[in-house]
């Protein structure tokens, strides 16, 4: 009989880097299965196609830094730059907007910088920023209709391969427009919110489709607070930022977007639970995550309704990931033993 | 102070001093208008003349102008030469002076020219100052070239296009389109992408440097035939 005297910590159950990437990814199939099951299998072949480039420029690069291959690769935080990409890059873009953007994220955002834990910008958002500003075209125009708004079945499977892979893009005419916050955003300078709303892209319960997508990234990520995975403190902090703002500056539905489209629109969910919790990237302190979060939510708010791109999470989260050190500095904790927090930067030597 | 032999004099501007990738000295035209082959190669001899010119100018001189001076006195020279250079271009490239545009006057804002001029022509006879004016200069044009072509092949996917602008009209037909239908890469051909550029290629000088240094290292200490190795009963032939 093994009467063990275990002293403190009591760990359980540890979470390895690799089984918090896993749970993560898992977290967005809900949000997956609403985008396929909407738009089409756009979305799907992307993610497949992504995780597909992340693994094997990781692989590559490691090789290049002749680090251990197959010990980074099984982290799983590749894998998940692919997913969060796959998911977040329009479903119809060509495949080689697809293969830029990971391979960019890879490379340049996370292993040039010394890889896993060292970034201090999320990769995904990188490589999504680069192909935004590289080719507006392909990133405007390959949105896929949900089909709610067509009200017609979703492209079938061997037509989006074609329209991806083969570049037959006419393919897609039909299955392609504007997204709701793009669509609001232009047609509200000359009409009524009313009239608006009227359009197809705005069919369904609230904008054809994608409050679903939301709803279902938004249960992925209560998921993810319950297993502990991530803290409330970034999604919160995003959602009631953006939703302020929204209230104080845009309550005008015939001039600006309104809240609702505003949190379940485009990639807000996707944004506030996947992206901005980022560990790696994201401040790490209670209140820094508070400010941090806050300050996506704003940044988010003014680049959609002031700014010329429609959505904005990439370059809130961006920005924010500029900031995030400076955060940490001035909002430590006080830490047991020390009467008062040591806050601010690090004196100089 | 030792002179230096002409060779090494080249060295330096070539490579080991390069102005472009270790100096880090004129980025902004570097990265402002290395958009394509014939801008960067336009900008280089540009700057070629005026710093072979001024290099030559201030060293003729270094003997009669007080320190307290010579800065005013050197910008003033590599004004007039930047002048000289701009009244050429206007005759002889004239569509180039345009696109060029308010680069070409910079160039008197370039460091690497007043940087050599007060380094190294201020203090040498007049062959060393023009071997090392040239030298550095052309280090500097073979990077914007180089940069040059690397953002014209990832922005538009061609190579040598527009080249009638410094030329001639044969030379419109050198452009080779490398990839049909090949989509626009914004990121290539704005700012961002002429950091990242030179970020690789100064990283790819430091990875070449490194490989010297080894073999460099490995040559100094030659192993002795017969010699023992080290915990190792084997003899080395």
């Amino acid at each position: 009989m093994g009467l063990l005297t275990l002293s403190s910590p009591h760990t359980h159950g540890p979470n390895s880097t690799s089984k918090v990437m896993a749970i993560v990814a898992l977290a967005t199939v809900p949000g997956l299965i609403a985008m396929t099951a909407l738009f089409g299998w756009g979305t799907l072949i992307n993610v497949v196609l992504a995780c597909a480039v992340a693994l094997a420029s990781e692989a590559a690069i490691l090789l290049l830094r002749k680090r251990p291959v197959s010990f980074f690769l099984k982290d799983n935080s590749a894998l998940l730059t692919g997913v969060l990409l796959g998911l977040a890059l329009p479903p119809f873009a060509p495949f080689w907007v697809t293969a830029v953007a990971t391979s960019f994220a890879i490379v340049f955002s996370k292993q040039l910088y010394g890889g896993m834990g060292n970034n201090p910008f999320n990769p995904a958002m990188v490589g999504y920023a680069l192909v935004l500003v590289s080719f507006p075209v392909q990133m405007t125009t390959a949105w896929a209709l949900s089909t709610q708004m067509t009200g017609a079945p979703a492209m079938g499977f061997a037509d989006t391969l074609s329209v991806i892979f083969a570049g037959n893009a006419h393919l897609a005419d039909a299955f392609s427009g504007a997204t709701p916050l793009d669509a609001y955003k232009h047609l509200i300078a000359k009409s009524t919110s009313d009239d608006v709303l009227a359009q197809a892209t705005f069919n369904g319960w609230l904008n054809g489709g994608w409050e679903w997508v939301n709803i279902a990234f938004l249960v992925g990520g209560v998921l993810l607070i319950l297993r502990r995975i991530i803290t409330w403190h970034i999604p919160v902090a995003m959602l009631s930022a953006l939703t302020l703002c929204s209230l104080m500056f845009g309550w005008d539905e015939d001039m600006y977007t309104p809240l609702s489209l505003h949190l379940l629109s485009g990639a807000t969910m996707l944004g506030a639970f996947f992206i901005a919790t980022d560990p790696v990237t994201a401040s790490t302190t209670p209140l820094g995550k508070l400010i941090y979060g806050a300050g996506i939510g704003i940044l988010l708010f003014v680049i959609r309704t002031w700014g010329a791109y429609p959505d904005a999470v990439a370059f809130a989260v961006l920005l924010m990931n500029f900031a995030a050190p400076f955060i940490d500095a001035y909002t430590q904790p006080r830490t047991y033993g020390h009467s008062k927090a040591r806050r601010g930067l690090p004196e100089k030597k | 102070m030792a002179t230096k032999s002409l060779r090494d004099i080249s060295l330096d501007g070539l490579w080991n001093n390069n102005p472009a990738l270790v100096q880090l000295l004129g980025l902004c035209p570097l990265l402002a208008v290395t958009g394509s082959v014939v801008n960067a190669l336009g900008l280089g001899l540009a700057t070629m003349m005026v710093l072979v010119g001024s290099n030559f100018s201030v060293s003729l001189i270094r003997n009669h102008v007080p320190d307290a001076v010579r800065l005013p006195a050197f910008v003033m020279i590599i004004a007039s030469f930047v002048t000289v250079a701009e009244l050429v271009m206007q005759a002889f490239t004239y569509e180039l002076y345009e696109v060029l545009g308010i680069f070409i006057p910079l160039i008197v804002t370039n460091c690497v020219i007043l940087g050599r001029a007060d380094s190294f022509a201020c203090k040498n006879p007049i062959i060393p100052s023009v071997v090392d004016g040239f030298m550095m200069a052309l280090g500097f044009t073979v990077i914007l070239v180089l940069l040059g072509a690397m953002r014209e092949v990832l922005g538009q996917g061609v190579i040598f296009s527009n080249m009638q602008l410094l030329f001639g009209a044969d030379a419109a037909h050198w452009k080779i389109e490398l990839v049909k239908d090949y989509p626009d890469f914004l990121f290539a051909i704005l700012p961002p992408g002429a950091f990242m550029a030179m970020g690789i290629l100064i990283a790819l000088k430091n990875v070449i440097d490194d490989k010297l240094k080894q073999r460099a290292q490995a040559q100094q200490a030659p192993v002795e035939v017969g010699s023992r190795r080290v915990r190792v009963t084997g003899k080395i032939s």
